[in-house]
């Protein structure tokens, strides 16, 4: 097969591969790509070349699109040679066509003949051939061209053919799932076809379906569980076994198949659990493919209606994968238990210690895999170790795909648990300075709304400990040198509202602070509006109280060049700064009044205290005003500029009509009664900034506004909740609201929680000292998995556990430990159970439901068209019984099994751990064919493709 | 569903590169960079599976597996099983190896179509067809039987194949 597959290209294209091989920078392969792209196209256009040499060129075009170069001008000769008759032409072209072209390119709708002509073929070759295309190529509306013949080909004779067409039409349901739902019934049919491997290929389409509805399909149920059992006795052929195991492919299908039907029903549960206890026990866990089931059954279990006895087994295959050396079983094993925990959380603590052996593991799948575990058993308890691992491991990592993930789990975790406000703002500021530019702006308002309203439980003096401790942080953290824009507007407005507040600093060392930040940013003019804003509420505090606002000179000196500034919102900034500072104290007191950025102000939306002018004006001869749903033809400004932000933002064509203009909604009142200087200039892009800070400039009222035009973000009326809105929390966020609000309470009266923090880092600093490891990693499991499993007194020290672990019942009282020690016979139970038992109870014979046995329902309709396929089967057309799958157990094995043929190959493939010993009996295999090497070796070195000169023989440490 | 097969050397220069869900090349090669990058980064003892949803968006993983020069890496989604996978490449690599004999990087640069026939009868429209080196072997076989029937006039130049000829 290898020679006479040889080298079937031309010298020409050796040249290049080797001239390729050979290139010794990016630049100098493209210049000799550019030139082989010359050649083809001038070859190509050549009259009458010959058809075999066009195959070349073809080839040569997909390998030069391989490495990023367009074949464009190329396209149309793969098109052309579809239509070749010889095999090999077709093939080709066919190949070339598929990876050149998608399913909506133009080139397209030449092919679609060809392709029905070749699906009607009588070679069954040609026939495949057309179906591979067919799955790549064909789009929603030339659909329907084809799929009169693909459903024909489900029942062709040759079983390779009618895999395929059943995988074709699978496709097609995933294009578009209409053009093909009057034919889900074919998938039914096909599932009791003949041949176990077209049996296996509509497992894939009704996966899909099932997860779709799976309701329309519980009915299937006992066929599944029967086939899956049928597979796991072997009483498949012996070919489809891989590296002895029946069918795993089919397996793994069928699991999670189940395991989808199965979910909270216990009726259909029950019919698997036997099947899947027998699949436990004769999985040969030894083998990777072995595994694979294993793990597929673990997901099934804990998917389906809970049972008991299976969830124990399937703890322990757990647990062997944790405590496996190889890091795919470990990977494994963690996802394992991460589905686990969902149905019994105090699975994982038996796990810990391996659990944080991963988290420390170099491999970063592992660790992720890990995280994402920590991230499902976070609870009250243990939020802040996890969450400061996650941050550790945030400011490790570069990948900014995952950090923006971590970082929104971290603000999730933060937000649903938080043992106190003091700890949230500390994580909060972590996050911000580590990932601030990757998280999401809402997160900044809602840490802003959270400072701004402190506990909400009319205590004051606690609310302004916490400002002042956010302050302190801030003016603290104002010290680093790189700060997030996101993260510098939310300091800037907290320094604003709350710097001067408790009279610890000074309103000039704020301003000081302040006027460096908008220096250190001065390309930020984001930063810089709140910048502003927040100089203009100090001085204004200032004033209202009394006192004389000196400015310092590098203050007046922003203000000067704002006021000069490109951008209008700044501007106006500096000039409301500037108009400000000349009012007197009542003034002021008016226009920003302290601390108010969370009063509720009362919007006149009828603006009933300019009736007095309407009417004088109307006296005077004014015209009446309109509402606006009264007039036509106009759109209403608000209106207008919505559907102008949504346009800006999506960037895409619109292709409905646009929508009548609507009566304006309340936030456009709030805009209209605005003065807003940048509409009637050209859209600015300052227009979208957070137009809070803006407005809460102009006027008291527009504070208000402001606060209204972000209600949904920002104000939760009469709703008591701190962290975390619905957008946020996962589904169990309002369950946990309650618990979290007694862990509230309990740390408020405890004092802030500066104290259990405190003692939380001095926890920390002497654990690091100490050089047991696994001492410290016992601590780390304990204060993960919040068990007394090891020293539970350790954990004591930080005092606002204490009260919380009483005051929520959902948590787990520390005694978990001496269960868990009580119940150690958990594993021999299972061993010891009778198998036989357990086969008997499941043995659901098709035929002793015949009324609800789909298979029977099944075999009706399928009377004409398994005819012909019977044939086939000779030894087996005769006996239709109801246990179809007995047909495969009769059949004569096609061929001899893989596994006996070539034991070698199994047996080194279940040893390539160890790949020592696999490179030695790879040497010994090797004997024959040392030539064979030597020469592909001298020809490699002469190509030059493998310049590392290492011996050609890929696969020598892996296979003989 | 198997949403790509790449093989690819340890330089990051493809040899094999089949989307089963349309790319246009430039993102190909883009995906290919990115690919590479994160495997390169990767020692040598640790787990053959990446998530790899930078890449190729939510839910999606890649096994890959080292063979001397190359790398073999499957792309898919949660519909499938990632030990299954390395499995699969597994497969494909046994039928390579049985294929070519010694399979060396050299042989799939000449040969990508016929890894293209190979991979084709392994996996159909991004779903697992046949996982038996064997039956794909028998497949491949009936195949070049055909075509060495309908094209009688041998393709490849003397000069060549006497060259390289075993």
């Amino acid at each position: 097969m290898g020679s006479q597959g040889g080298w079937g290209q031309s010298k020409e294209f050796l040249d290049l591969v080797k001239s390729i091989g050979e290139a010794r920078s990016k630049a100098e392969e493209d210049r000799i790509i550019l030139r082989e792209i010359e050649t083809l196209k001038r070859r190509i256009a050549e009259p009458d070349v010959p058809r075999r040499k066009m195959k070349e060129y073809l080839i040569r075009l997909v390998y030069v699109e391989m490495l990023g170069h367009d074949a464009s001008f190329g396209y149309i000769h793969a098109v052309k040679m579809t239509h070749d008759d010889s095999l090999l032409l077709k093939r080709t072209g066919y190949l070339a066509v598929t990876l050149f072209l998608n399913e909506d390119h133009d080139l397209i709708i030449l092919i679609v003949n060809t392709i029905q002509k070749d699906l009607r073929s009588d070679n069954y070759l040609v026939v495949c051939a057309a179906l591979t295309a067919v799955c790549k190529l064909i789009n929603e509306e030339t659909i329907p061209a084809v799929l009169p013949q693909v459903v024909e080909l489900l029942g062709h004779s040759k079983e390779a053919v009618r895999k395929k067409a059943v995988l074709a039409l699978h496709r097609f349901y995933q294009r578009a799932p209409n053009s093909v739902s009057h034919l889900i019934s074919n998938f039914r049919k096909r599932l009791c076809d003949n041949d176990p491997g077209v049996m296996g290929a509509t497992l894939c389409p009704l996966f899909d379906l099932i997860k779709e509805d799976i309701n329309s399909y519980k009915d299937l149920v006992v066929s599944f569980v029967s086939i899956l059992k049928q597979v796991a006795e072997r009483r498949l052929p012996k070919t489809y076994d891989y590296h002895q195991m029946p069918a795993p492919f089919i397996q793994i299908k069928l699991l999670k198949i189940l395991a989808l039907l199965g979910g909270g029903d216990k009726q259909a549960s029950g019919h698997m659990y036997t099947v899947l206890g027998d699949i436990f026990r004769k999985v040969e866990a030894s083998s990777n493919i072995g595994n694979a089931v294993l793990y597929e059954c673990i997901c099934c279990v804990s998917s389906i209606y809970p049972s008991p006895k299976l969830l124990e087994t399937a703890v322990d295959a757990t647990s062997r994968f944790l405590k496996s050396d190889s890091h795919n079983l470990k990977y494994m094993g963690i996802d394992a238990l991460g589905r686990l925990i969902k149905i019994n959380p105090d699975i994982a603590e038996e796990h810990q210690l391996a659990v944080i052996d991963c988290l420390e593991d170099p491999d970063d799948t592992l660790k992720r895999k890990t995280f994402e575990l920590l991230y499902k058993m976070t609870k009250s308890s243990n939020v802040e170790v996890i969450v400061d691992r996650m941050i550790d491991y945030m400011i490790s990592i570069n990948d900014n795909h995952y950090k923006t993930e971590i970082a929104s789990r971290c603000v999730e975790l933060a937000e649903q648990f938080a043992p106190s406000n003091q700890w949230f703002i500390q994580t909060m500021n972590k996050v911000f300075e580590h990932a601030g530019d990757l998280v999401n702006v809402r997160v900044a308002h809602n840490l802003m709304r959270l400072i701004a309203e402190g506990f909400g439980e009319d205590d004051e003096g606690a609310d302004s400990q916490l400002r002042s401790s956010a302050v302190d942080s801030y003016l603290h953290i104002l010290g680093e040198p790189k700060l997030p824009s996101v993260f510098l507007q939310v300091i800037c407005w907290v320094l604003g509202e709350y710097g001067t507040a408790d009279g610890k600093y000074s309103a000039s060392y704020i301003l000081g602070k302040l006027c460096d930040v908008a220096e250190a940013h001065s390309t930020d003019d984001t930063v810089k509006a709140y910048t502003t804003s927040a100089i203009m509420k100090i001085c204004a505090f200032e004033i209202a109280v009394g006192r004389k606002v000196e400015l310092l000179p590098e203050c007046q000196s922003l203000i000067d060049e704002l006021s000069a500034s490109h951008s209008t919102d700044l501007q106006q900034r500096a000039y409301e700064l500037q108009a400000l500072l000349g009012l007197d104290s009542q003034a002021v007191e008016s226009v920003m009044p302290l601390d108010a950025s969370c009063e509720d102000i009362e919007i006149d939306k009828n603006l009933s205290f300019l009736d007095s002018f309407v009417i004088q004006s109307i006296e005077k001869g004014a015209r009446p005003y309109i509402p606006e749903n009264e007039r036509s033809g106009m759109f209403n400004i608000g209106n207008f500029r919505s559907q102008y932000q949504h346009e800006a933002s999506s960037h895409s064509l619109r292709f409905e009509a646009y929508e009548l203009p609507k009566p304006s909604p309340p936030p456009t009142v709030a805009q209209v009664a605005l003065p807003l200087p940048t509409t009637d200039l050209v859209q600015m892009p300052e227009q979208t900034y957070p137009r809070e800070t803006h407005q809460a400039a102009n006027l008291p009222s527009a504070t208000h506004a402001s606060s209204a035009d972000f209600g949904v973000k920002l104000r939760l009326e009469g709703v008591q909740r701190k962290w975390g809105r619905p957008t946020y929390s996962s589904p169990s966020a309002s369950s946990s609201s309650s618990t979290q609000k007694t862990a509230n309470g309990a740390t408020h009266l405890d004092g802030g929680g500066t104290a259990s923090s405190q003692t939380r880092d001095s926890f920390y600093d002497s654990r690091r000292q100490q050089a047991e490891v696994s001492a410290e990693k016992q601590k780390l499991a304990a204060s993960l998995f919040g068990a007394s499993t090891v020293k539970s007194e350790k954990r004591q020290p930080s005092a606002h556990k204490t009260p919380k672990g009483i005051s929520t019942s959902t948590e787990k009282p520390a005694v978990k430990g001496a269960i868990s020690s009580s119940e150690p016979p958990k594993e021999k139970t299972l061993p010891s159970s009778p198998p036989p038992d357990l086969l008997d109870l499941g043995e659901p014979t098709p035929a002793s439901i015949p009324s609800v046995d789909p298979f029977k329902q099944l075999e009706g309709l399928l009377g004409p068209t398994s005819a012909p396929s019977a044939i086939d089967h000779s030894s087996a057309a005769g006996p239709k019984a109801p246990d179809l799958m007995a047909l495969y157990a009769d059949a004569p094995p096609a061929g001899v099994s893989s596994g006996s043929l070539n034991p070698a190959l199994a047996d080194m493939y279940t040893v390539n751990k160890n790949s020592h010993e696999t490179a030695n009996v790879a040497a010994v295999k090797k004997g024959p064919n040392l030539q064979d090497s030597l020469q592909k070796d001298a020809t490699a070195r002469q190509v030059g493709v493998t310049p590392t000169g290492n011996n050609p023989n890929l696969f020598s440490d892996l296979l003989g | 569903m198997i949403r790509a097969v790449i093989v690819m050397n340890t330089q990051g220069k493809p040899r094999l590169v089949k989307f089963y869900d349309f790319q246009p090349p430039e993102k190909q090669q883009e995906l290919i960079r990115s690919v590479y990058g994160v495997l390169s980064e990767r020692a040598d003892n640790v787990s053959n599976f990446v998530e790899a949803d930078a890449i190729f968006g939510p839910g999606t993983q890649l096994v890959y597996k080292h063979f001397a020069t190359l790398y073999f890496v499957f792309v898919f989604d949660s519909a499938e099983n990632e030990l299954a996978m390395l499995d699969l490449i597994q497969v494909f690599v046994e039928t390579l190896d049985r294929c070519f004999k010694n399979v060396c990087e050299l042989d799939m640069v000449f040969n990508f179509n016929k890894m293209h026939m190979l991979l084709d009868e392994i996996i159909f429209g991004g779903q697992v067809l046949e996982t038996s080196s064997e039956q794909v072997l028998k497949a491949v076989e009936e195949i070049a039987k055909l075509e060495k029937s309908s094209s009688a006039i041998s393709l490849v130049p003397k000069s060549v194949s006497a060259r390289f000829g075993r």
